[in-house]
């Protein structure tokens, strides 16, 4: 009772910060509450069921791409780019999964990275149609979704917190499920598990597709919230930051991911306004977060959530 | 009586070393059947390649006349083998509940709590389902390692080493408890502790460098003078 009161207090407040912030901050955290989205799929497999992966660039932009596209040549509605995109983060998980599960550890952090790296190569290659690098802007005609338009600020704000709501549930609710532990169970003992009758392989491959929906749902809320597709998202960058998010709020917690894509926001936030008032600092806010994840390992590598968690809040879920 | 395993010329070397050397072996249903022999004499591979943790070169395994040489360990345990790690091998960080959990969902989900608690009853791990498991004590931690075997509810019990480390009160609950599981039960015992083999179990095979040195009743291993050489020690 008292984890479902937590998370629907955190939706409540959510709704309210929305609500009364002014339009630009409010517009940071709809892209936070996004972002989080990934970071929550992200969570899933690395959190939970220990998969270290470093290609949840691709199932991201599989997200953003199936979306943008979609709108862009199909002339496809919201909702349906957005099922689209949720459609292909899992397809393309399963597919790197099919493959990149046969290994486990660093070799699964290789051969997953070099997928996405491919995933990235293939974007640009065809850059005639994604645009490439410059990406393309979508269509306003499709950023509707039942009459609103999302390029709006409250259809917008509506639609990253229902997303994030429908997500922080549905992983509170999966973690607590007789198939959550199975994945804890990968992640504490493969071999163990195995011997209780449990198919590895099989409970591996569900959640690395299960975090892949995550990510195409966030890819393609992203681009549709947003209005823009690009090859960025494709890039390195975005497989290392759901890791940092979730390292940052806690590995292996259901509201770990917002928490560390929130503070890492504000870290970045920070850093730029003192770089600002001295210019000293100027280029050093990745230096400064740099800092700050340094003595977060050595001093909580648990994570924020994980550290409270072993502390006294063992309810945490 | 029936045979529930079958080996047949069941042989694993590793590179040199003959792990195991075409054993022959039957166990029938219901009975409480001891692996014996010296260190390195196979036994532990031997149970390994029932388990399906290790798959053989060659030979052939029956359960029940069906063929499993080649099946994947846990179609095995959803088959009704379950085996019990030497080296006690439970989810440290999961509380008691959920690695029992663990083991019953595997064979459905249905009245998962209450299938749990009777594991652990059954064990006498009653009270201790919240703790995390990393925190009991080695002796508890044995006990939770075979509620997760039972919570299997298999047809075949492989245990290896079960009494190693466990205080001689928890040794007499111990024998008592696998004497319980018989014949619905067939288990099958790798123990160093020859009082604890002759207590409890009803046949008796001895493993040396890989092979079946003998095979029968307590009373016919005790007397059999080529184990004695081998492995007793008389």
């Amino acid at each position: 009772m008292k984890v479902w009161a937590l998370h629907l207090a955190l939706i409540i407040a959510l709704a309210v910060a929305l609500a009364v912030l002014p339009p630009y901050p409010a517009t940071t955290l709809a892209r936070i509450l996004v972002l989080a989205v990934f970071a929550m799929g992200y969570n899933l497999a690395f959190g939970y069921t220990g998969l270290l992966s470093l290609g949840h660039a691709l199932f991201l932009a599989a997200g953003v791409f199936a979306a943008g596209l979609s709108a862009q040549f199909w002339g496809l509605s919201a909702g349906p780019a957005l099922l689209l995109g949720v459609a292909a983060g899992g397809l393309v998980a399963a597919a790197v999964g099919l493959l990149a599960l046969r290994t486990a550890g660093v070799s699964f952090m290789i051969v997953t990275l070099m997928f996405a790296q491919a995933g990235y190569l293939t974007v640009l290659y065809f850059g005639t149609i994604t645009g490439g690098d410059e990406g393309f802007n979508l269509p306003a005609a499709s950023r509707t979704v039942f009459g609103f338009d999302l390029s709006t600020d409250t259809p917008r704000f509506v639609a990253a917190l229902v997303l994030f709501a429908v997500g922080l549930l549905a992983s509170l609710a999966l973690v607590r499920s007789s198939f959550g532990r199975s994945m804890v169970a990968m992640r504490e003992n493969e071999e163990r598990s195995r011997m209780l009758g449990i198919n590895p392989f099989a409970v591996k491959l569900a959640a690395l597709v299960l975090s892949g929906l995550y990510a195409g749902a966030a890819g393609a809320a992203y681009a549709l919230l947003f209005g823009y597709a690009g090859a960025n998202f494709a890039t390195i960058q975005y497989s290392i930051l759901p890791m940092l998010y979730v390292l940052l709020g806690g590995a292996g917690t259901t509201i770990g991911p917002f928490l560390g894509a929130l503070l890492m926001f504000g870290l970045i936030e920070v850093t730029s306004r003192m770089a600002r008032l001295w210019p000293v600092l100027e280029g050093m806010d990745y230096f400064l977060i740099g800092a700050a994840l340094v003595v977060l390992v050595l001093f909580a590598p648990r994570g924020i959530l994980g550290t409270l968690r072993e502390r006294g809040l063992k309810w945490l879920p | 009586m029936a045979a529930l395993i079958e080996t047949r010329d069941l042989t694993l070397h590793f590179g040199g070393l003959r792990a195991v050397d075409g054993v022959d072996f039957t166990l029938n249903a219901g009975e409480i059947h001891a692996l014996i022999g010296p260190n390195g004499a196979g036994k532990t591979t031997f149970v390994s390649l029932l388990s399906g943790r290790r798959l053989p070169q060659s030979g052939a395994i029956l359960l029940n006349g069906e063929d499993i040489t080649r099946l994947p360990a846990h179609l095995r345990v959803r088959k009704g083998i379950a085996y019990t790690f030497q080296i006690t091998s439970i989810f440290p960080r999961l509380s008691v509940f959920d690695n029992v959990a663990l083991a019953v969902q595997s064979c459905g989900a249905k009245g998962l709590a209450a299938q749990t608690r009777a594991a652990l009853a059954r064990v006498g791990l009653v009270g201790l389902e919240e703790q995390e498991a990393q925190t009991l004590s080695y002796g508890h931690q044995r006990l939770l390692e075979l509620a997760m075997g039972l919570a299997l509810k298999p047809r075949l019990l492989i245990l290896d080493e079960p009494t190693q480390g466990l205080a001689a009160s928890e040794i007499e609950g111990f024998k008592a408890l696998v004497q319980s599981l018989v014949p619905e039960t067939t288990v099958l015992l790798i123990e160093h502790n020859m009082d604890v083999v002759m207590d409890i179990a009803t046949r008796i095979t001895v493993l040396n460098f890989g092979q079946v040195l003998a095979s029968g009743t307590p009373e016919a291993i005790r007397a059999n003078p080529a184990v004695q050489e081998a492995y007793l020690g008389a």
